[in-house]
């Protein structure tokens, strides 16, 4: 995974609470069996007039040019401003592998939903967690000033917004350790087979009808 | 000490590893695979040179891209006319004959939902871990199991150690308390959980269900109740393992048999929270309140009463609600509206993991029975959960009822709740779906998704716009 330690970049507000992930990524993209390529069909429903097809050019569909994302001043962002419960609905990883894609490296929110925010961490993606009132100064400052760019610093656990105030924010040391490190987490995982295989050894005992074969 | 909750049970019997940073190595006992969120997790492995840790610990089976026509499922996968689809499930079945994993394919009965196969076959069991890449796993929970849905890395996380890396949730107990009135179903009981605490209302807890309410509920009214937890934001829906749960699972051809089965049902007697377990917030809900539920807008916690007015946007305070509630309003085409008796239906699904299990079919049945479909609709289907659940219903007779009334009787898949497959709305139509999401787009591009019960589906598909389903029986 692509490690994540600091990154400072044009943010573009989207300015709508419960954002689900039919909406980051509508469900006919869904069909490819690749990680990649989601990019050109991210918010493909706000983005575009036109139902989007998989494997379609996206070069002249019709845009909805009062979305975000179609606006000159926003072209190129990577950090996104957002609402709260981010990320609400399916556990589609395609979410945040379309976000990616698309060049999005972090999304600033009050809240998120638990499986996209957790998904975004196995993705090289930082989601962070700020006070509405946090958030809300951010919008404001990035919709002040064309070209206004936020930092984000894992590290240091800080977002510094446009005119230089500092937020912190909280991350769970574990994620942020292989964030930061770019860790695959099934290899450390692995590194604990030993335990794994004691558990199993137990709960064989305890409950052997759980592990009998599936094959009848 | 104070008491465990069903929860914290669940969680510590399945605890590999607790770390320093609260960060914990979770076993998980059953992997449930299908075709859209596996792909890339075999793709992984294979790229990683990994194994699968325990193969007999998934079942897979294709649901989100396949067809429901006769005509396209007669000849299994080659019959599937939309090639990217395809390409998907026979990607699906070449990962299972990989990687030595039982599958139930297009072609075989028990091919359905991957939430209706499972505790149909007896995969699930109470006391398990359950993982899915599908946020609807929660269903799982019903069966005292600790159940959530996964992103594709966990997926791959799990086929390649059996393991987790998960956080501790915080406890919630939904109870809903006193009798349900009639021809008010689980599914109203959950759209009013939803409505009362909000989509975000459960993020960061597992929701145990309980109270009498819950406990009335068959094994598939409590299945629909779990399965819409993650709408109210908690990826876990949890429901005490009691009589019902046991008597659903016994001689279910994957449970435990014999001496197993002894053994297995003296421990499964500990799924429930102890009497004096904390929970970090209770919600009560009084049975007698809940009347039969419709979304009006574009979230599940937009919903209603059938008999209530539809909120109007200026009446909110928070300015988020307002706001949120405007584009509801425009993207459901309200306007001129009062009630959702004044939205006239194109289409009607039931179907999907909510709610199409033998139960929901009966009673869908029972109110289309003499009938006949209104004719201002375009389309009115029936999607059976399992090859199981249609071969069932065939035997009661239901398909008849159902095709005499002017309802589509289809093959099994999830259809038309996503629309993945060729089932789905057109621009701008409104339907009255048994699924769990009415958000934008959801059903179709531009499509309008009101969500009920399988009782006023049934009901609507013949008056052609929403009723008390409890006023139509009577006429």
């Amino acid at each position: 995974m692509r490690p994540f330690t600091k990154h400072t970049g044009l943010a573009a507000p989207l300015d709508l609470a419960n954002v689900d992930t039919d909406m980051i990524i509508p469900k006919q993209f869904l069909k490819s069996i690749k990680r990649t390529g989601f990019g050109k069909n991210l918010f493909d429903e706000l983005r575009y007039e036109d139902e989007g097809q998989p494997d379609q050019s996206c070069e002249r569909r019709p845009l909805r040019h009062d979305f975000v994302l179609n606006q000159p001043r926003y072209a190129g962002a990577s950090v996104l401003l957002a609402r709260q419960n981010f990320g609400c609905g399916s556990s589609r990883e395609h979410a945040p592998w379309a976000l990616d894609d698309y060049g999005i490296r972090s999304i600033i929110a009050p809240s998120f939903a638990d499986i996209f925010y957790n998904n975004c961490f196995k993705n090289g993606l930082l989601p962070i967690v700020l006070d509405a009132e946090e958030v809300d100064q951010l919008f404001a400052e990035v919709d002040a000033k064309e070209g206004a760019q936020i930092d984000v610093d894992l590290e240091n656990q800080t977002v510094t917004s446009p005119s230089g105030a500092k937020f912190e924010f909280v991350v769970d040391q574990f994620r942020k350790h292989c964030l930061l490190n770019g860790l695959d987490d099934i290899g450390l995982t692995l590194q604990q087979e030993e335990s794994i295989r004691r558990y199993e050894e137990k709960r064989m005992n305890d409950a052997p009808w759980l592990f009998l074969s599936r094959e009848q | 000490m104070a008491g465990k909750t069903l929860y914290d049970k669940l969680w510590d019997s399945h605890l590999v590893q607790q770390r320093d940073d609260g960060s914990a190595l979770i076993y998980i006992d059953l992997q449930l695979l299908h075709e859209v969120t596996s792909p890339q997790a075999f793709e992984g492995l294979r790229l990683a040179g990994r194994k699968p840790w325990r193969t007999s610990a998934s079942l897979a089976t294709p649901d989100h891209n396949v067809p429901t026509t006769k005509h396209e499922r007669i000849s299994g996968v080659d019959g599937i006319e939309d090639p990217v689809s395809k390409i998907q499930v026979t990607t699906l079945d070449e990962n299972c004959n990989e990687f030595g994993i039982t599958e139930f394919n297009m072609k075989d009965i028990r091919q359905g939902i991957v939430h209706v196969v499972g505790p149909e076959q007896g995969a699930t069991l109470p006391g398990m871990t359950v993982v899915c890449g599908d946020s609807h796993t929660s269903t799982h929970g019903a069966f005292g199991a600790l159940a959530h849905g996964i992103g594709t890395s966990e997926v791959e996380h799990v086929l390649a150690t059996q393991c987790l890396v998960q956080k501790k949730s915080r406890n919630m107990l939904v109870r809903v308390d006193g009798e349900l009135s009639p021809w008010v179903s689980a599914k109203d009981v959950v759209l009013a959980i939803i409505g009362a605490i909000g989509t975000a209302g459960g993020t960061g807890y597992a929701i145990e269900f309980g109270g009498t309410g819950i406990q009335s509920l068959s094994m598939e009214g409590r299945m629909t109740v779990c399965n819409m937890a993650i709408e109210a934001g908690a990826r876990v829906g949890l429901i005490a393992v009691d009589d019902t749960t046991i008597e659903y699972v016994k001689n279910r051809p994957y449970a435990p048999k014999g001496e197993h089965w002894d053994m297995a049902v003296a421990a499964w007697q500990d799924l429930v929270s102890d009497k004096d377990a904390q929970f970090d917030e209770v919600v009560v809900i009084k049975s007698e309140d809940i009347k039969p539920q419709v979304t009006w807008g574009t979230s599940p916690e937009m919903v209603i009463a059938i008999d209530e007015a539809i909120p109007r946007p200026e009446d909110q305070i928070d300015p988020v609600k307002k706001e949120g509630y405007a584009r509801a309003w425009k993207y459901m085409g309200l306007e001129g509206k009062t009630t959702l008796a004044d939205v006239t239906l194109d289409r009607v699904f039931i179907g999907s993991c909510t709610n199409s299990r033998i139960e929901d079919l009966r009673i869908a049945a029972e109110v289309v029975k003499g009938r006949k479909v209104a004719s201002s609709l375009k389309q009115a289907i029936v999607v059976p959960g399992s090859g199981l659940v249609k071969a069932q219903a065939e035997k009661e007779g239901l398909h008849e009822i159902f095709e005499a009334a002017g309802l589509e009787w289809r093959e099994p898949g999830c259809s038309m709740c996503l629309a993945m497959n060729a089932d789905k709305l057109g621009n701008g139509e409104h339907c009255a779906s048994t699924s769990n999401r009415n958000f934008e787009g959801r059903q179709g591009f531009g499509g309008r998704t009101h969500l009920v019960s399988p009782a006023m589906a049934a009901a609507a598909a013949i008056a052609g716009h929403f009723v008390d389903v409890s006023e139509f029986v009577k006429h």
